[in-house]
């Protein structure tokens, strides 16, 4: 009776999508991903960015004219002031900046001796650090500058990085990806099958259907292949939300350099193949341990666990692919070795293919044992 | 007299958690529910079963409804054992206890529907049966509100419609009219009375002697999970009320139970 998986089916969709609390819990993560994301990219560009509107407040003992030349050449935003004790004013963080050049500076150098400067800041003071660190390098600029014997890549015109767009996205996205997603697949798996499972056992309403003539296998396949449509949905959604939030995370540093659209349609169809098998072993996991817990809370905490190995697993896909086929036999661990393989665009579709035969045939298993948890009263009607 | 459902040698033992034994007051990790339970329902009749709490009432019921299985003994429901076949029992039997509840976050509405595909109802047949019984008990009223937003009579109401969805022939009842004012309850006997008439076969079950006094043909009294009287009604009365022949059966097992203890 196919007729019997579509009735429960389609009143599991009804519950979660006409349940707007339910449908925050799946689409949320995918969305917050992104704006997170975002926003922190913004963040890290805008402070890496020199500030215009910032002036710095220094004092300079003993300015040099070499060194005067060179801090009007630049847009350093120093603005020098004269203070009576500079030492306590720098400790008060009232000024900046208290530089002392020695007396003869220029003339000391000229002659090949090695004059000190002394710069005292005060490091927990944002201003203050940042002036330092813009001082010493206009500093360290000019003592380059005079013992200058070679130059690295001085050519501004030219770009000395020879690693493609395609390198750099590969190279990231295949470190974080991995353990993103399946942290998100396995959290937007425990968003609804507790709920639908111990949920239902809690609150006395599975009991109800248990007495309909439907089979115990119906019931299991109908729950899985409901839950796994949502989590897929949900699963896609953060997908979706990193593969656009990453280029903004590392638009700071890698401008221009990450570029999802390097990716074919071809990997994009191995990555949902990878995602969906991955999501059909997590909801039939996670329903056999709802199955056996008494409540929702009962169900999370015997989840929590599972959610920290699996995140453990999802870790290593920061430590590039395997290579050797038997690693693909390994659940769980063989989506994260193909999520990471997909993404640095260095894949073997045999591996994948494994993948996903291996993760249908365990959640075939876990189906099996489901039913079988249905069918035991002492599981069904623990007390 | 067409025989409906026969009950033979039940026996159900529970496995008591630390918990339970608490509860129950008892250091034994086993507790009988049901010890060697044998009766008979026929067609067109309102069988009860009797017994005070714990007496293993709807231990038995969930037997019959497949819930649960026997440890010994089986159960035919219009010749199909619950234990052999209990996928074919259930579409027979409409089975009622306030252990099962509805979604809350479904209409009655919906569940009757849904109920009704889960029995394979015809769709035609299922509306116009929805309609009738829908206005039989002025659930077209709410039939729309959610679940979780109805009281306690509006949710008894609701789920005894969607128990009898498939128009079953063999209706069970577990303390029907538990916590239902004297309105409801009317409606519900009234329904059981009905369900009577039109030949099918009802089994209730109640520690309540005046309900059984009212609707049922036959009664099984139930103590200590053994049927220590079953017949009609009359002759299990003998002459006396309900209430006085309970005692005195009840007295008699006591008695026979503290003989065999010592
Ligand atoms: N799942 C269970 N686990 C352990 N003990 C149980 C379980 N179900 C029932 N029992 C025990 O079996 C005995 C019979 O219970 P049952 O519910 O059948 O009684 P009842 O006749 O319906 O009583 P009541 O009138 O209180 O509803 C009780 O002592 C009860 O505690
Ligand atoms: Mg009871």
């Amino acid at each position: 009776m196919k007729n019997n998986i579509f009735t429960v089916m389609k009143k599991e969709l009804l519950r979660f999508f006409g349940d707007r609390r339910m449908l925050l819990a799946i689409f949320l993560p995918g969305v917050l991903i992104y704006l997170i994301y975002t926003l922190m990219g913004d963040a890290m560009m805008s402070g890496l960015m020199p500030d215009e509107e910032t002036s710095y407040t220094v004092q300079i003992e003993e300015l040099p004219e070499s060194v005067e030349m060179l801090l009007t050449a630049s847009s350093g935003g120093f603005s020098y002031v004269t203070v009576e004790d500079p030492m306590t004013a720098v400790a008060n963080q009232e000024l900046d900046l208290y530089v002392v050049f020695p007396a003869d500076f220029d003339a000391k150098v000229a002659a090949l001796e090695v004059p000190g400067v002394e710069l005292y800041y005060h490091s927990a003071s944002m201003t203050s650090s940042t002036a330092y660190s813009l001082f010493t390098s206009l500093l360290d600029g000019y003592e380059s500058m005079l013992a200058n014997r070679f130059d690295v890549n001085a050519d501004l015109g030219k770009t000395y990085d020879l690693a493609s767009a395609e390198d750099t996205t590969g190279m990231l996205f295949s470190m974080l990806m991995p353990m993103l997603l399946i942290m998100l697949m396995f959290s937007g798996c425990m968003a609804v099958a507790p709920e639908s499972i111990a949920g239902e056992k809690e609150r006395g309403t599975i009991a109800t259907l248990l007495v309909t003539p439907i089979r115990r296998s119906e019931l299991a396949i109908g729950k899985i292949a409901a839950l796994s449509i949502i989590s897929l949905l949900s699963g896609l959604c953060s997908f979706f939300g990193v593969l656009f939030a990453l280029p903004n995370l590392m638009g700071g540093e890698m401008d221009g350099m990450i570029d999802a659209n390097i990716y074919g349609m071809s990997d994009y169809a191995w990555i949902l193949g990878v995602i969906l098998t991955t999501i059909l072993v997590f909801v039939s996991l996670i329903s056999i341990l709802s199955a056996l817990a008494a409540s929702v809370k009962e169900a999370s905490s015997m989840i929590s666990p599972l959610m920290i190995l699996v995140t453990l697993v999802g870790l290593s896909g920061m430590f590039g692919t395997a290579t050797s086929t038997w690693v693909y036999f390994i659940p769980v661990y063989n989506s994260v070795q193909c999520i990471s393989g997909i993404f640095s665009l260095a894949y073997q579709p045999a591996h994948i293919v494994i993948t996903m035969v291996v993760n249908c045939v365990v959640a075939g298993i876990f189906v099996f044992v489901l039913t079988k948890l249905f069918n035991s009263e002492r599981v069904m009607f623990k007390k | 007299m067409e025989l409906a459902l026969q009950a033979t040698g039940l026996k159900k033992t529970f496995t008591l958690s630390a918990k339970q034994q608490k509860l129950e007051k008892t250091k034994n990790k086993k507790k009988v529910a049901v010890n060697g339970l044998s009766f008979d329902a026929y067609r067109g009749e309102i069988f009860g079963l009797l017994g005070p709490n714990g007496a293993g009432k709807t231990t038995t019921l969930r037997m019959i409804a497949t819930l649960i299985r026997p440890d010994e003994g089986d159960i035919t429901v219009d010749g199909l054992s619950v234990v052999k076949d209990p996928g074919g029992v259930r579409g027979r039997i409409g089975f009622l206890t306030s252990e099962l509840k509805l979604e809350d976050f479904f209409t009655p509405d919906y569940l009757y529907d849904f109920f009704s595909e889960l029995h394979g109802v015809d769709p035609k047949l299922r509306a116009a049966r929805k309609k009738q019984l829908f206005e039989q008990f002025g659930i077209d009223k709410f039939a729309g509100v959610k679940v979780a937003n109805l009281s306690t009579g509006m949710k008894q109401k609701a789920s005894l419609v969607i128990s009898v969805a498939h128009d079953p022939d063999i209706i069970i009842f577990d303390e029907p009219t538990n916590g239902l004012d004297v309105l409801t309850a009317k409606v519900v006997t009234d329904f059981l009375l009905e369900l009577k008439e039109r030949g099918k076969t009802v089994i209730v079950s109640t520690h309540i002697f005046s309900l059984v006094e009212k609707i049922c043909d036959r009664v099984g009294i139930i103590i200590d999970g053994k049927m220590v009287a079953c017949d009609a009604l009359a002759a299990v009365c003998d002459g006396k009320s309900l209430e006085d022949r309970f005692f005195d059966l009840y007295l008699a097992n006591e008695t026979q139970r503290g003989g065999a203890a010592e």
